[in-house]
């Protein structure tokens, strides 16, 4: 379970997150829906460490974790960004394995061997020697998910998965969202598109603009 | 005449040799420096940025030439001796270390900030992030500026002319003067063409192998 209390995040003296507390139950899909401009990628990239919090605590299983602490190796969060980020000078494979290899330090191998399942299971065999600009942007965004579940991370977080995709791919990661859940992944969903939270959430999150 | 091209060949030739060995030498030392001055310039630490700025801003504004004269034939008058060989090094090193430096800020500005925050959610270190995700893509962005610079290299390695050190320029003055022909510049230009023509497909085919990613 996560927990946030009391999270406020100002730029300058713009306040975007004022004193918001919320719980992410395990095993859940918690959907973060706002009109744009509301915070609700700030609220994200508060969550996975990129912005400092001004105030706010932030607990895994009750004990507090602070997501900006990069030196901590046992990743409690997983991102797929919106515009997925690959890192184009390395294969599939590459991208993925990358961090497991060099932050955790697992042998390759086993790495290897946990990808190729990964990506059959996403249904991308055969992609792992290709780099990313060979791929469809729906593929893209498979790898991406990949390269996050590579690290073992227990709550997994997506911003805006269905902006950049046609209404067709929408029901697809609406559907690999929902299989990750099968297999007992805790995930955050970022997205402007009700319809898309309320296919899959369980429950919503509603960000508000602050006048 | 092609008993006096034999003639003149090897001293031509020897003046390659130094040609090429300045050549070397500048790439060898100013590539890795030029990364680590343009990694400089775009850190905010606003010291060091100010530091480098002024740096490259001395050796892009002043003549190379000056450069030279200046360590060569200036600095023993502060009792700072360089040998002849020793002051061109210095010299070309620290110019096209600037030259480099601002092609690699360039090229690590361009890298979208994006990759540096999902390297960041990977938990990879600053380290990690520079070597396995930024120098590659940077290295590709800058080969292209990076090759102009090299095709300079060639052509500039001809000032050291001026400190009297002998390079195939050199070698095919002395010559012209002394036996009055036109031959040995016309040789040195070939030489040169040749010099510059290699880079241009040593270039290309990195080029090409950088291009199985986009």
């Amino acid at each position: 379970m996560l927990e946030i209390k009391n999270l406020t995040k100002r730029f300058g003296t713009r306040t975007i997150i004022d004193d918001l507390s919320m719980t992410v139950k395990d095993n859940e899909i918690m959907a973060i829906v706002g009109p744009s401009g509301a915070g609700k990628t700030t609220l994200l990239r508060c969550i996975t460490g990129l912005e400092s919090v001004n105030t706010g605590e932030f607990y895994w299983k009750g004990t507090k974790f602070d997501p900006t602490n990069t030196t901590q190796k046992d990743t409690i969060i997983g991102v797929v960004f919106q515009d997925y980020q690959l890192f184009p000078n390395l294969t599939v494979l590459g991208n993925i394995t990358l961090a497991p290899t060099m932050v955790k330090k697992e042998p390759m191998t086993d790495v290897k061997k946990y990808a190729r399942e990964l990506l059959s299971r996403l249904g991308l065999e055969g992609k792992e020697n290709l780099y990313p600009y060979q791929l469809s942007g729906g593929q893209k965004q498979r790898v991406a998910i990949v390269r996050a579940l590579a690290m073992r991370p227990k709550i997994l977080c997506y911003d805006e998965p269905t902006s950049a995709l046609d209404p067709a791919l929408r029901d697809e990661v609406a559907q690999i969202i929902l299989d990750l859940k099968q297999q007992e992944m805790t995930q955050i969903v970022v997205t402007h598109d009700m319809d898309f939270a309320k296919n899959v959430a369980d429950e919503i999150q509603q960000v508000k603009q602050i006048q | 005449m092609i008993q006096y091209i034999q003639e003149i060949l090897p001293a031509l030739l020897s003046g390659t040799k130094m040609t090429l060995s300045i050549f070397f030498w500048t790439l060898i030392c100013s590539i890795p420096l030029g990364a680590l001055v343009g990694l400089g310039l775009i850190q905010k630490f606003k010291p060091l940025t100010w530091l480098l700025n002024f740096y490259v801003w001395i050796m892009r504004g002043t003549p190379l030439l000056l450069q030279l004269i200046f360590v060569f034939y200036g600095l023993p008058i502060i009792h700072i001796v360089f040998q002849r060989y020793d002051a061109a090094m210095f010299a070309f090193i620290l110019n096209y270390t600037a030259y480099f430096g601002e092609i690699f800020r360039g090229g690590f500005q361009s890298v979208p900030k994006g990759q540096f925050e999902s390297a960041k959610v990977l938990r990879l270190s600053y380290g990690q992030t520079i070597r396995k995700i930024v120098i590659p893509q940077v290295f590709k962005i800058v080969l292209p500026s990076i090759g102009n610079e090299v095709i300079n290299l060639v052509k500039d390695s001809s000032l050291v002319y001026v400190i009297g050190l002998g390079d195939l320029l050199r070698a095919g003055n002395v010559a012209t003067a002394r036996d009055v022909t036109l031959l040995p510049l016309i040789l040195v230009g070939i030489i040169y063409l040749a010099l510059t023509a290699v880079c241009t497909i040593v270039l290309k085919l990195i080029e090409k192998r950088e291009n199985v990613w986009r």
